[in-house]
């Protein structure tokens, strides 16, 4: 077949300390066409894209561009080939628009000129079929559009090879099908489009051919037309795995957490949580979905003490007698001294969770190391524990004396959503606790869930990827800015439905009925 | 594109990140490090004095261990430099910048120093020292409270503060002398019958002793206690110790209370057990040497004992070659310079690798 290739990897190999990241990789992608790389995480995705975009260097292999073989050792390079990468983490200025975002760094002779720069903005933009406003500053911005502009970047420094690092983990499913719109369009146009992910129907959706990595090796490229998701996942995992959740009927719920009209606000006055309700039931999962950003983080804070109310309550009922309790305006210490059994996996790990610099033990004792009345510190207890959580959650780790920071992103996320459940919560808030996990492990923290509500626990699951939500909560709340838009259930709910809520503006009545309708 | 290809050239070698050492080669990368920098430090001796390195070392060996005074004298100054370095180290572990070491110090030392002078021949000598003794724990407190709780209620820049508070203490000092000194010459005649007692007619050893307890008690503060356990997470991550619920407030200002304690402890033993008297420079920038000897141990208590070690070596040594062969002191400056460089610099080694790039066949033809 005359397919022209645009890039081609040969041999490439890359390792960090004993780790090998990428090993002898294979892989070729033709003009014209958008190329899905898929694996799990750790697989060698990123870190084989980042060495095409200049940010690493292979320690051997050579990568070839256009027929003529390249050498790429910094992102300024990977443009002299045009060949754009588009970060995960966005890498733009927040004070300036996005015209000025675009300009900036451009050397060309020309000198500095920002019309001139919006006009060729503009054009792009129409070509493809981009909806945002140049002028407009970053912070000003919803992340989908943030994104357009990272896209722009590239395109307004000619790129015709333009690699995306998991681009849709952020946006909802309506501004996913956009973006894969203006992907196609550029692909007519010719351009060459590298997609890393992980989710599976994105890549049957989007791609012409899928190059599948795992553990650092190219495994094989595919036509998608000719494959299927269950032989990708096969060839993904290295064996056949099953990907359903199961989802038992709630046990006899009965409410353990009311939170009634919260509502709180910022530095500068604007809301962030705006009048929220919702009851929390035992032996339930209680999914929320929203896009990032949208208040989750702050309404769980809200419920372990760590975020300030201005108004609004909080009604907890203790398990055995149903007493109320009220946990507005407590601290976690004060929560925890009413005897009540709150859990909480923060979205931020590392940051909030664990202590990164600690070793196992350490990061276990945190929940418990105040107990008691001595002084010193007894780390008999936590020592059990550990071993225990290592051994029953099947964390990959030297020994419980690792400094935790070491670990890889699932198993940290072990460590802490097994201290978590060691306490034995009657209440158990998880967000985005399956966050940059690879599938086996994310299965492992849905049962994990899953058995919580078994045992009767309220379970709070604050989640990004939809088709998880629907397949594993029974009740889906839906926020936007702070607000609640909709409570669904998760049995008859539709994706379309949730991303609807999500995205719906706030105050017009019409847009309610719309979606009522 | 044509441009491009002619400068078609791997970078001969890369940087690649380091996995898990043993601690065997932690050691001679050190090791080779110190070595490196004396070998440096020779060289540069002998191009700008013209002296011959061997000579040097051995002189500044000599400075140190040359006479049982000088040992003892070494012990002495290790132990106040240690002393310091153990007390600023708490905060820091928590991430509190304080600076303000000299000025707690000082300030403990100018309680020692007024207590003697103005209860002296008020009450038995037991009963002075005790009192002496808190003056000093107290004053140290208060130099370091005072930022703290700043910090701890609006978040003020505990640098700045610390900083600041040495300056109040010199200035403090420097009016006592100014208005209690009788004969008006602003020098204050050493107090040597209200001294802390001298062991064995030694009179560094208690000094030291007491600056070993405070090391082992340090040691055990930090790695068992419940609250040193909260320094750590707290200066860790500030969201992860509210997350589990400690008053963060409450550990800085704590935290800051046994640092300004242990500060106040050290003006004691340096002015009631050493000088007993007091002027502005008594403390002589010890306060700041021992935040470079803290973080060079990593925080480590017993660590700090080699890096205070190494530090009065360097210092002694340099005012021997200074006396005897008449090198400007300023050499040990520079010397301590040089060999701070390789220290910090090896961790780059201990971190990363320097790889070859392998080239592929046609490239290197």
């Amino acid at each position: 077949m005359a397919h022209e290739i645009a890039l081609e990897c040969r041999g490439i190999t890359k390792t960090f300390g004993s780790v090998i990241a990428n090993n002898n990789c294979n892989l070729d992608v033709r003009k014209g066409e958008i190329l899905a790389i898929l694996g799990e995480n750790g697989s060698g995705k990123t870190t084989l894209m980042n060495m095409v975009a200049g940010i690493y260097f292979p320690d051997e292999g050579e990568i070839v561009i256009n027929g003529e073989k390249a050498v790429i050792s910094s992102p300024k390079d990977a443009f002299k080939y045009k060949i754009g990468m588009i970060h995960q983490h966005f890498k733009l200025v927040n004070v300036f628009s996005a015209v000025e975002n675009i300009a900036l760094g451009i050397k060309d002779k020309k000198g500095y000129n920002l019309s001139r720069v919006n006009k060729k903005v503009v054009e792009i933009t129409q070509r493809y079929g981009f909806i945002i406003d140049p002028e407009k500053r970053i912070c000003d911005m919803s992340v989908s559009e943030k994104q357009t502009v990272e896209i722009l970047k590239v395109l307004y420094r000619g790129a015709d090879i333009l690699i995306l690092d998991e681009p849709t983990a952020v946006l909802t499913p309506q501004e996913i099908e956009n973006l894969f719109g203006i992907l196609r369009r550029m692909r007519e146009d010719g351009k060459s489009i590298i997609i890393i992910t992980h989710k599976m129907h994105e890549v049957l959706s989007i791609s012409d051919r899928v190059a599948v990595l795992r553990k650092g090796e190219h495994i094989a490229t595919v036509n998608t037309a000719e494959t299927n998701e269950a032989e990708l996942t096969e060839m993904m995992m290295g064996k056949k795995v099953d990907l359903n959740i199961r989802r038992s009927e709630p046990l006899n719920p009965v409410n353990r957490l009311e939170v009634s009209g919260i509502t709180s606000t910022d530095e500068e006055g604007r809301k962030i949580l705006d009048d929220i309700s919702f009851t929390a039931r035992s032996g339930e999962i209680l999914g929320i979905a929203g896009i990032a950003g949208s208040g989750q983080r702050e309404l769980l804070e809200a419920i372990a003490g760590l975020h300030k109310l201005n108004s609004g309550e909080i009604v907890y009922y203790t398990p055995e007698t149903n007493a109320p309790e009220n946990l507005r305006d407590k601290t976690p210490i004060q929560i925890r001294d009413l005897g009540v059994r709150l859990s909480f996996v923060p979205e931020d790990r590392l940051g909030m969770g664990l202590v990164g610099n600690m070793d196992i033990i350490d990061n276990i004792m945190l929940r418990s190391y105040s107990k008691g009345r001595s002084v010193f510190l007894k780390r008999s207890e936590p020592k059990n524990l550990a071993e225990q959580i290592i051994d029953e959650l099947e964390v990959v780790t030297p020994s419980a004396n690792t400094p935790i920071r070491q670990l890889s992103g699932g198993n940290v996320q072990k460590v802490l959503v097994g201290r978590e459940i060691a306490a034995s919560p009657s209440v158990l808030m998880a967000a985005y606790p399956v966050r940059g996990l690879d599938v086996n492990s994310s299965y492992t923290i849905y049962n994990l869930l899953n058995q919580q509500k078994e045992n009767g626990v309220a379970v709070i699951f604050v989640g990004e990827d939809l088709d998880v939500l629907i397949e594993l909560c029974d009740r889906i709340l839906v926020i936007n800015s702070g607000k609640v838009t909709g409570i669904v259930d998760g049995r008859t709910a539709s994706k379309d439905e949730i991303g609807l809520l999500m995205t719906k503006s706030v105050q017009p009545e019409e847009n309610l009925k719309e979606t009522e309708a | 594109m044509g441009k491009v290809s002619k400068k078609l050239k791997s970078p001969p070698f890369h940087i690649a990140k380091r996995g898990e050492t043993t601690w065997y080669y932690g050691i001679i990368v050190r090791a080779v490090a110190i070595l490196s920098a004396l070998i440096i430090s020779g060289i540069f001796i002998t191009v700008v004095t013209g002296k011959n390195p061997l000579i040097v070392y051995t002189t500044m060996f000599d400075g140190v261990f040359g006479h049982i005074d000088r040992v003892w004298d070494m012990l002495h100054k290790t132990a106040i430099l240690l002393g310091i370095s153990l007390a600023v180290t708490p905060a820091f572990k928590m991430r509190f910048w304080n600076i303000g070491a000299e000025g707690q110090v000082l300030i403990g030392g100018l309680a020692t120093v007024m207590v003697m002078l103005f209860l002296g021949d008020k009450m038995p000598l037991p009963l002075l020292i005790l009192v002496m003794t808190c003056a000093s724990v107290i004053a140290g407190i208060i130099w370091a409270f005072v930022p703290a709780f700043f910090k701890a209620m609006w978040n003020t820049n505990e640098t700045l503060f610390t900083l600041m508070m040495n300056y109040v203490a010199i200035q403090l000092v420097a009016w006592f002398l100014k208005f209690f000194v009788k004969s008006g010459s602003g020098v204050l005649t050493p107090m040597h019958e209200y001294g802390l007692p001298v062991l064995f007619g030694n009179e560094q050893l208690l000094n030291i002793i007491i600056v070993v307890v405070v090391t082992v008690a340090l040691y055990i503060y930090l790695k068992y206690s419940k609250q040193g356990y909260e320094i750590s997470v707290v200066g860790e991550s500030e969201n992860t110790a509210k997350y589990i619920g400690i008053n963060v407030k409450k550990v800085i200002i704590r935290t800051l209370i046994i640092s300004g304690a242990i500060c106040g402890l050290m003006g004691l033993l340096l002015v009631g057990g050493s000088t007993h008297t007091i002027n502005t420079e008594v403390v002589g920038g010890r306060g700041f040497t021992a935040i470079m000897v803290s973080w060079l141990a990593k925080f480590h208590p017993i660590y700090m004992i080699l890096t205070a070690f190494l530090i009065v070596f360097l210092e002694m040594g340099a005012s021997q070659l200074n006396m005897v062969i008449g090198i400007s002191s300023s050499i040990s400056d520079i010397m301590t310079g040089i060999i701070l460089f390789f220290i910090i610099g090896c961790e780059f080694f201990l971190r990363y690798k320097i790889v070859r790039t392998k080239r592929s066949k046609e490239e290197v033809k």
